[in-house]
């Protein structure tokens, strides 16, 4: 929603450093055929989505099913296109790339889906899994491709003269994930795509993989889009989180500042139904009522007001314009849960009460 | 002994798989008391579904099952699929992790809830169409008469799932099994199912067991919490004994599972505290304890003997020879 968060963020070196992926007003739409062919509508998948990604730095996106998050990664992707906007990644322009070329740009751009099995051959062996992408791109000799191929299943925890030889249905999901990620890592990408990447995996074994993505970072400098719908998990690996709602972020900010002080009603909710290991601490506690509305008719004004306890009159009317009301910390609200300066004191208690804030400061162009 | 209404005692169930027997289920027992929530917590294998299955008898033939499982003091291990149609529904109901997947979706969901309703009793089309809108009302589904007719498709995951839910209420069961009901659903819509479930429990006085990987919802729902590895109950406490800020947990396997939860007041691109390996193989007889091989705090007394599982505390039960001190956090 927001271009460049950083740039508005304290200006100490932020024009030496160019952004790694620079999204801006990314548009998605499918059109939905009834039957017969019909056209029936439109679903606004995304609707003007910017963020940037800075090397090294990893930006988590948070949403329910259907807010757009996979449909956000594969716009980036450019599978399929997105509808308009610009994808800018290591200074090209991704939208306007065709055929070797943009295959030649995807190179540095890496993907690790949800489920390892269904985006692993069953027939192929680990070894061959891994080195494909290099195959792919010509690096190297056949000798040496499955050399490197052995010290990335290392590399991701794998001992090479145990798995090397095996197929994907001898693993165990935790380990399929690790070729898969060991196939992303290949080609030595300069940022990681991961959407729901640990979602599926058992607890104990999602926490090696994500130490993992960790030991990836410091060792490869990878940046991550890390997608997943749990919020805590996403905290976990990112240095900022953005919340999207219908196919719009309505929150984005350093991850510290975002889950201490949600600006967003959306990001609150989101926050209060995490299970805690709290005895009985979810227990009556405000739960969001309802389920999001069709993206084929969006709410006007704010898409979120249908659910929000603090929507009036305005939020309908009017599309609420991201407002940054803390440093990098932008929200995308009529009524934010502060009345905090956009100087974003640390004692910034959100207000329980329903006090509109007066539309402060800092109007960033949205 | 006071009346339990669940009463499980030294439940096994082994499968022949690929020539060896596997022992999914190894010995467990508990007790469900009526209108308590009892969660059942372990990783994927650990057992924890095949122990539900075998009480409500929906394991495929071939499977033994052996030990005891009292239904309101009626023994449902050895019962004949005929006799056990009698109180699956009525006794008891299982609600599974994928709705979609629980409900036909050539069918309307009206029509299938209607058919749950006379499956199991003698109601006129009519009476079970009323009985199956009020069970739409009773799990708040919004506009019931209307949803009556719409196909699966058209709900959402959450509505799906609030439709299986109806349908396994139809004949007021006793005892609701919810099988990882909320896994699939997102954080917003999984508390709102929780909810759901809790109200119901309350409204009907029903027992509810739910069977999750996710020590989280345990501590914010359940009464008593039993956690599960390799087929065997390692630990079971009440939820008030084990978590929050004075909780003491005594194996180190539901310390593991506890802090490998990523938690918001942990700061970003922190290390989480992990154990290496992964669950044994059941087929393999191993004479010590079976976490023996993951435990940090592993020793030579943990491989020669298994531990029992010993009530040491009031209502605290653990099968560790070297339990945690204080808890054993961090």
């Amino acid at each position: 929603m927001t271009p460049a968060p950083d740039n508005t963020a304290p200006a100490d070196n932020d024009n030496d450093k160019q952004p790694l992926l620079s999204v801006r007003d990314l548009v998605q739409e499918f059109v939905v055929r009834e039957a017969g062919g019909a056209r029936g509508g439109v679903v606004q998948a995304l609707s003007s989505v910017s963020f940037d990604i800075m090397p090294g730095e990893t930006l988590g996106i948070v949403g329910e099913t259907g807010s757009g998050k996979s449909t956000l990664a594969r716009a980036v992707l450019q599978a399929p296109r997105p509808k308009s906007g610009s994808v800018v990644f290591r200074g090209k322009e991704l939208t306007r790339l065709h055929g070797r070329s943009l295959v030649a740009a995807r190179r540095d751009m890496q993907f690790v889906w949800q489920d390892p099995f269904g985006s692993l051959d069953p027939k192929w062996q680990i070894r061959s899994i891994v080195e494909e992408p290099l195959a792919a791109h010509h690096v190297g000799s056949s000798s040496s491709r499955r050399k490197r191929a052995e010290e990335l299943l290392d590399l991701v925890g794998l001992d090479p003269a145990r798995y090397a030889k095996r197929h994907p249905r001898e693993l165990s999901g935790g380990q399929a994930q690790r070729v898969a990620i060991a196939r992303a890592v290949a080609l030595e990408p300069s940022l990681l795509i991961c959407d729901e990447a640990v979602s599926s995996l058992d607890v104990l074994i999602q926490a090696q993989v994500l130490n993992l993505f960790e030991r990836l970072r410091r060792e490869l400098g990878l940046s991550y889009l890390f997608i997943a719908h749990d919020l805590a998990l996403v905290k976990q690996v990112s240095d900022r989180v953005a919340v999207m709602y219908l196919g719009k972020f309505c929150e984005v900010g350093p991850g510290e500042s975002v889950y201490k002080h949600p600006l967003h009603p959306y990001t609150k909710a989101l926050l209060d139904s995490i299970p805690s290991t709290e005895p009985g601490a979810a227990r009556g506690a405000t739960t969001l009522r309802g389920e999001p509305p069709s993206p084929i008719n969006p709410p006007s004004g704010c898409r979120f007001r249908t659910r929000c306890p603090r929507a009036v009159e305005k939020c309908a009317a009017e599309v609420p314009k991201p407002r940054e009301l803390g440093p990098g910390h932008l929200v995308a609200c009529h009524f934010p849960l502060t009345e905090e300066p956009p100087a974003g004191s640390a004692g910034s208690v959100p207000s329980q009460t329903a006090v509109p804030s007066v539309p402060s400061t800092a109007e960033v162009q949205g | 002994m006071t009346d339990a209404l669940l009463e499980v005692e030294d439940l096994r169930v082994a499968f022949a798989a690929g020539g060896r027997e596997v022992r999914a289920v190894d010995g467990i027992s508990y007790k469900v008391d009526p209108g308590r929530t009892l969660a059942i917590i372990g990783e994927s294998g650990s057992g924890k579904t095949v122990g539900c299955r075998a009480i409500m008898g929906l394991l495929p033939t071939g499977t033994e099952i052996s030990g005891s499982a009292r239904l309101r003091g009626t023994e449902l291990i050895g019962l004949s699929d005929s006799q056990l149609r009698k109180h699956r529904g009525s006794d008891m109901a299982m609600v599974f992790q994928d709705p979609a997947r629980s409900l036909n979706p050539t069918m309307r969901v009206g029509k299938q809830i209607t058919e749950a309703i006379r499956t199991h009793r003698k109601v006129s089309k009519k009476d079970a169409r009323d009985q199956a809108v009020e069970l739409l009302r009773l799990v708040r589904i919004p506009a019931p008469e209307r949803r009556f007719n719409e196909y699966p498709h058209q709900l959402s995951g959450g509505m799906r799932q609030r439709v299986v839910i109806a349908m396994a209420l139809a004949c007021r069961p006793r005892l609701l099994i919810a099988d990882e009901a909320t896994t699939a659903l997102d954080v917003t819509t999984q508390a709102q199912i929780m909810e759901l479930l809790l109200e119901l429990q309350q409204e009907l006085d029903m027992a509810l067991i739910f069977i999750s990987h996710d020590l989280g919802l345990a501590a914010s729902y359940a009464d008593e919490v039993v956690v599960m590895y390799a087929g065997k109950i390692v630990e079971q406490a009440p939820a008030k004994r084990l978590f929050g800020a004075s909780g003491t947990v005594k194996m180190r396997y539901t310390r593991a599972l506890l802090d490998a939860i990523p938690h918001l007041e942990r700061p970003a691109h922190t290390e989480l505290p992990v154990v290496s390996g992964r669950p044994p193989d059941t087929s393999m007889l191993l004479a010590g304890c079976s976490f023996a091989p993951r435990c940090p705090s592993a020793a030579d007394d943990c491989t020669a003997k298994a531990p029992a599982l010993t009530e040491h505390a009031p209502g605290h039960r653990w099968a560790c020879w070297h339990p945690c001190e204080n808890g054993g956090a961090a």
